[in-house]
């Protein structure tokens, strides 16, 4: 086969250019020095294309918080919708000065803003853009994209410990307890689509999905949407960049493009977890059926993944525009109090589910449509308890203040009078 | 299998690239003029007191004793998780025991206040 410039535009049209340069040059090369030209060519797309997108990112971002508060947002660089305020930002990080305090680590200092990039990019390697666009579908996907997210942590750590401000390790410490608390819940809540798919693989999981798991595990799906706020430190989890506690937290002795790292790092992860949540729970590339389309398939499926991506995106943005932050200790016990209960719950009562005959021999639909119920008398039982202990507590409060007596409750009545 | 390891090793060679490119050129275009006053940690206003790297609450360590628990068991409980349509019934139910231990040491955790953030 040659080449040839109209089969190649069409090939890259139709999201086949890969198996097209594939069968180009499969008789003039060698196969693993294609592979090899390929793997490079695939990364600096991918990640190319997450630089520019964060750009994206931050305008709209602001642009959706600003209508949320009832503002404009920005609107004068760029035209009416402000559309190059971002571009004039990054133009303004680049030719800042890069201050390095006195007393920093130098190599913990310079390091961390490096290796917070490079974990966020790294976790792309396994996400199914669409049927067959895959960095690689490793047989482990979600353990891979687990362990490179809890390296973030060490990251967090790294800059932190290597600013030698005080402000900068308290806000270290806390991400890190944090974000090493929440992973549990999303490592457990990531057990249960593995359980009823019987695959690590991201492709595997998409292929799974008859039914988008958000509709068949949505106890599941919501543990792993909180848990993957608090990882990506985002409100109401943003203890980690508290602005009114303890300033911006563990980046705040970086300027310059370094604090830029972490910002673009932030909004990469950010957009990582729509991802995954588009993947494992909303039927990645899946869409009615049309993605299975003989020549149209790939752009269709292309094309659904990333509306899903951004609906989850959208969905991280509304919930920051919404929620205040919350304390740190009502966090924790949120999280080790509720959060993992209740998904080890989840993942015992699903894999006794799935061991009993009639339901694994049950129809897809129906198999789904007992797991949700399940998972909402599950989801039910645990608030009707937590209503149930709060309740106790209010109670227990307000015969307290009965014994009180009455009279200091009179003496407040009067002076506010 | 090999071959699936190459792209993720490719992948962790260049990846440096991105972050280390927007560095230094800001290193290049900004400028660099470093003095005593500037560079002195930042406080809000005022100098610091002491040194930075001191000891810290041991809550934190109580965290990451319980993390380390539930994480060791996540590794356990993937595989099983992946390969649970073949397993037999004993052995599912032994899976179910397993659990139950960890929740029971959830329990101890919690009722000896190791999950109080005070």
């Amino acid at each position: 086969m040659s080449f040839n410039l109209i089969d190649f535009l069409r090939s890259l049209v139709q999201l086949t250019v890969f198996d097209y340069l594939r069968a180009v040059w499969a008789d003039s090369m060698a196969p693993w020095l294609i592979e090899a030209i390929l793997d490079i060519a695939g990364i600096l797309i991918v990640s190319t294309f997450l630089l520019l997108i964060v750009i994206f990112l931050i305008w709209l971002e602001r642009k959706i918080i600003a209508r949320i508060q009832d503002r404009i947002g920005p609107n004068r660089v760029g035209g009416r919708f402000g559309l190059l305020q971002t571009v004039a930002d990054v133009i303004k990080l680049l030719v800042k000065e890069q201050i390095t305090p006195a007393g920093a680590d130098f190599l913990a200092y310079n390091l961390a803003p490096l290796l917070t990039v490079m974990t966020s990019l790294l976790l792309w390697a396994v996400i199914p853009f669409a049927d067959g666009i895959i960095g690689v579908d490793l047989n482990i996907g979600v353990f891979y994209i687990l362990s490179i997210s809890s390296a973030s942590v060490v990251t967090i750590l790294l800059a932190g410990w290597g600013s030698n401000n005080k402000y900068a390790l308290l806000g270290a410490f806390r991400s890190v307890a944090q974000l090493v608390s929440y992973e549990i819940p999303m490592v457990l809540s990531l057990i249960v689509p593995i359980l009823l798919a019987h695959t690590m693989t991201l492709q595997g999981l998409v292929l799974a999905q008859i039914v988008p798991y958000l509709l068949v595990v949505p106890l599941s799906a919501i543990i792993f949407f909180i848990s993957a706020l608090a990882e990506t430190g985002r409100t109401p989890f943003d203890l980690l960049e508290a602005e009114s506690e303890i300033v911006a937290g563990f980046h705040i002795e970086y300027s310059g493009m370094k604090f830029g790292m972490f910002f673009l790092a932030e909004f990469i992860s950010t957009l990582f977890m729509s991802a995954l949540f588009a993947t494992i729970y909303l039927g990645g590339w899946r869409f009615f059926g049309l993605e299975s389309l003989e020549t149209w398939g790939r752009p269709i499926g292309f094309i659904a993944f990333f509306v899903k991506m951004f609906a989850v995106y959208f969905v991280f943005v509304w919930i920051r525009g919404t929620l205040p932050r919350v304390r740190i200790d009502q966090m924790m016990d949120l999280n080790w109090k509720f959060l993992v209960p209740l998904s080890l719950v989840l993942v015992l009562v699903v894999a006794i589910v799935e061991k009993l005959s009639f339901v694994t021999n049950s129809g897809p639909y129906l198999h789904a449509a007992i797991h949700l119920v399940l998972n909402l008398a599950v989801g039910l039982g645990a608030l009707e308890i937590l209503r149930w202990r709060g309740r106790r507590e209010r109670t227990a409060y307000e015969s307290a203040r009965e014994l009180e007596g009455l009279e200091s409750d009179e003496l407040v009545a009067e002076a506010a009078h | 299998m090999l071959t699936d390891w190459q792209f993720i090793g490719i992948f962790l060679v260049l990846s440096p690239v991105f972050p280390l490119a927007p560095v230094v050129i800001n290193r290049l275009l900004g400028p660099q003029k470093p003095n005593p006053l500037k560079n002195q940690t930042y406080e809000c206003g005022i100098e610091t007191v002491g040194d930075t790297w001191i000891q810290f609450k041991v809550q934190y360590y109580i965290y990451a004793l319980v993390f380390v628990v539930f994480d060791v068991e996540s590794v356990f409980l993937f595989p099983i998780a992946a390969a649970y349509d073949q397993l037999t019934l004993f052995a599912a139910f032994e899976v179910v025991v397993f659990v139950l231990i960890l929740v029971v040491g959830l329990g101890y955790a919690w009722s000896k206040g190791a999950l109080e953030w005070t």
